[in-house]
């Protein structure tokens, strides 16, 4: 496969196709329904606007179900619920039985693992590697994690005792479908607040699933709710007067509209958003991990993660060498089926987005940068992006300013410390950043001074429960995951 | 002739008194608003307390310029040394308890009421002055997470923070909103009380002999109805404060602090005399926390996710 050239790098070779055979996941260890309604009140109900919207599959187009459009009389009923929940039972119950249940629907998870890796991909596109070895199993260590607090919080904040906040409204993306539901449901019970959850257009199913697996696990009735739709659904969630707590994970643009429209209420808000992270590669790192690490930092999910690294800084003396690599590594991605499980690659997640990666394709290149994408062969259908770099980018192009959230990598180079830091925190956005080099006292320089809720050393695009996540400036505010991810759902009243 | 007055003004006991001028303070210096506008509080028996700068959009712009540049090197500093800091404001401020106990009294305070809120802003000062290298520890983690890596997180400062500082305490309540944005390590730009903006600039005083580093705190005077919006609009501020209850000028504050996702927080329920009002919990509001990871084995062997 290797040939070694005179300059002692290695080349890869891969003239001759390394084939695998596909080992497709099974879709039958899942269940999908045709249809589905709204979770309200512990009860599959018909939503009052009678009506339904298809959920597909993006990989090939095909339709897996539909489900109910919410307006807002179905909202009002999912609050209601909520409400009437916290007030009679939930915020009542020994802190200890909360716990017990939020243990239970981890564990559901977790006996449920495949067939919601399965549904996961199916329904967002993703490489059913990621979803079965990340969404899952994270989702449901979230929900263990965050069980054991329910009744600990005492613990939590020095002198201080923590109320719950009444009724949550969380809106999520659809990038890790059911994980974005774990990291907003999971802590807003343990606090003992109840829950109107609203999932993503284009991902709704495992949503649902998890209202399947919070009805098995016998949580009372009204303590979490789910909904499904699209913006108008979200916008009256919002806009609900009879919530305490909006909780949102998706754009910056939506972010603001969100922000603006809880003035003049008494809602406590927190916003995860967008973000263009800077991963920075100095001379002496390794560069055959980072550029592993620069790979895992901007294909994985397609690029649709909001912390991707998706402006990537070489150290110039390395700049050639590293942008070879990666060129070369690019080349063997295996992008296809999602089910396949040597599938590195997935779909796009819709059309839309899409769209709207092939408009950055088109203003990388109009703005000069060169663009290089791997020559794997496109599926007929479905929604295809090959992974792309670009290369010689400018610091003021819009593919190294603005947020793409697809497989698309701009890279820049640099030559100092100074330097490197002024650029990497030259952006609106302030979510995530990475720093590869050997050199102990460097990484620490570097972590300190880089402007990012989230620095990853040596490493990029890992996740713990414990580990609290969220950004700085126009990345939103509040932190998700770890004792820090309790505080936006408490109010602190003096001991 | 210059001569007879002054020996008859000595003879009568009577000293013309040196009236102050009560300019702004941006970047470690006095200016005056840069639009040479003034507005003349008065006091509770309609005497004038003073000409008072009528501060400008433009010298709330300026005053975000280096509070930005103020940033880093305040921020990174030892925050023992913030701490010395912080500790000196107050020892400069007990030595000018008169004066302020003074200042106090033209605005309408009784002289044991103004001794008080002297004294406990002071105390205040050494409060948050022990803070400074403290909040770190109580507010940061070390998190067990499941994969090989060491993974902390830590509190940094949010930045530049805009105040709009209590209307109706006109020194303790300055005192108790800068000192928690300031222990944390942000710099920050603060309008005072607009009737009573006396203390605010004596206390610019405090700061500037207190080896606080030049646009750190930055203080103007000047109409909250015509600077607020300007406060919280700014695209280069990172957070905001308002401590009134007015519910018109919270929902302004909250639209337009949508437009750089700012960090808001009204403080409008705070007694700032009671010991609720100081806490770490102030400091930890213009706060951003920062996770770090690195692998603890050989990056290598880590298993990447490709």
């Amino acid at each position: 496969m290797a040939t070694k050239k005179k300059n002692n790098t290695i080349k890869l070779n891969f003239d001759t196709v390394r084939n695998y055979a596909p080992a497709l996941e099974s879709k039958s260890a899942a269940t999908i329904k045709p249809q589905y309604d709204l979770f309200i009140n512990g009860k599959f109900e018909k939503p009052l606007s009678k009506k339904y919207f298809s959920t597909i599959n993006p990989s090939n187009e095909e339709k897996l179900s539909e489900v109910a459009e919410a307006n807002t009389a179905d909202v009002n009923r999912a609050v209601k619920a909520a409400r009437s929940a916290y007030e009679k039972v939930w915020k009542k119950m020994a802190a200890k039985e909360r716990a017990k249940y939020i243990f239970r629907i981890a564990r559901i998870i977790q006996e449920k693992a495949r067939e919601l890796s399965i549904i996961e991909t199916l329904d967002g596109g993703k490489p059913i590697r990621e979803s079965r070895d990340f969404d899952i199993p994270a989702a449901a260590n979230h929900f263990f994690y965050y069980a054991g607090w329910a009744d600990k919080l005492e613990y939590a904040f020095p002198n201080r005792n923590a109320n719950p906040l009444g009724v949550a409204g969380q809106i999520i993306p659809w990038n890790f479908p059911l994980l974005m539901a774990a990291w907003k449901i999971a802590p807003a019970l343990a606090t003992g607040n109840t829950v109107v959850l609203k999932s993503a257009e284009t991902t709704p199913l495992t949503a649902l699933k998890l209202a399947e697996i919070i009805q098995e696990a016998d949580l009372p009735a009204g303590v979490v709710n789910i909904i499904t739709g699209g913006g108008e659904t979200g916008a009256a969630l919002v806009n609900h007067t009879d919530i305490n707590k909006i909780a949102f994970t998706g754009s910056t643009e939506v972010g603001k509209i969100i922000q603006k429209a809880t003035a003049g209420t008494n809602k406590k808000l927190t916003l995860e958003l967008g973000g263009k992270a800077a991963n920075i590669i100095f001379e002496d790192a390794a560069l055959d991990e980072a550029v592993e690490g620069v790979i895992n930092g901007i294909y994985f999910n397609q690029g649709q993660v909001c912390c991707a690294g998706s402006r990537l800084y070489i150290q110039e003396s390395v700049a050639k060498e590293v942008i070879k690599k990666l060129k070369d590594r690019l080349e063997s991605l295996i992008v296809g089926d999602p089910l396949d499980k040597n599938t590195d690659v997935g779909a796009i997640n819709s059309r839309q987005q899409l769209e709207t990666i092939q408009k950055y394709l088109k203003i990388g290149q109009q703005e000069g940068a060169e663009k290089y994408e791997s020559s794997c062969a496109l599926p007929q259908k479905g929604f295809w992006c090959r992974p792309t770099l670009f290369t010689n980018v400018a610091q003021s192009n819009r593919i190294a300013q603005e947020e793409i959230f697809g497989p698309v990598l701009a890279i820049l180079t640099f030559r100092t410390d100074d330097e490197i830091i002024e650029k990497a925190n030259n952006s609106p956005y302030g979510l995530s950043a990475g720093v590869w080099t050997d050199k102990g006292s460097k990484i620490f320089n570097m972590t300190k001074r880089l402007k990012a809720g989230v620095v990853w050393a040596n490493t990029f695009n890992k996740f713990d429960p414990t580990a609290p996540f969220g950004g700085y400036k126009e990345s939103g505010y509040g932190r998700e995951g770890g004792l820090h991810g309790l505080m936006p759902y408490v109010n602190l009243s003096n001991k | 002739m210059s001569k007879t007055i002054s020996v008859k003004n000595k003879s009568n006991s009577q000293r013309l008194e040196v009236l102050k001028t009560y300019k702004i303070y941006i970047g470690g210096q006095f200016p005056r608003t840069e639009s040479g506008r003034f507005y003349t509080p008065l006091d509770a028996t309609g005497k004038k307390l003073a000409n008072v700068c009528l501060s400008s959009r433009k010298d709330f712009r300026d005053a975000v310029v280096v509070a930005r540049n103020a940033c880093s090197s305040w921020g990174n500093r030892a925050a023992f040394n913030r701490s010395q800091i912080l500790y000196r404001m107050a020892e400069m401020l007990e030595g000018r308890k008169l004066q302020f106990i003074d200042e106090l009294m033209q605005q309408g305070s009784s002289k044991i009421k103004a001794k008080e809120e002297v004294a406990l802003s002071i105390d205040r000062l050494i409060y948050y002055s022990g803070w400074c290298d403290k909040y770190q520890q109580l507010f940061s983690s070390v998190n067990p997470v499941a994969s090989s890596h060491f993974n902390f997180s830590v509190p940094e400062p949010t930045g530049v923070v805009s105040i709009i500082a209590p209307q109706s305490s006109s020194l303790l309540g300055l005192v108790s909103v800068i000192a928690p944005v300031i222990a944390g390590g942000n710099t920050c730009i603060v309008l005072s009380s607009e009737t009573k903006p006396l203390c605010a600039i004596t206390f610019a005083e405090v700061i500037n002999s207190s080896d606080v580093p030049a646009g750190v705190v930055n203080i103007l005077t000047g109409k909250v109805a015509e600077l607020a919006p300007w406060f919280v609009a700014h695209m280069d501020v990172n957070a905001t404060i308002y401590c009134e209850a007015d519910k018109a000028m919270q929902k302004m504050f909250k639209e337009k602090s949508a437009m750089n996702v700012k960090r808001i927080f009204f403080y409008d329920k705070i007694d700032w005399t009671k010991e609720k009002g100081q806490s770490p919990y102030f400091i930890f509001d213009t706060q951003e926390i920062k996770t770090t990871w690195h692998p603890i084995e050989p990056i290598g062997a880590s298993g990447g996710g490709y």
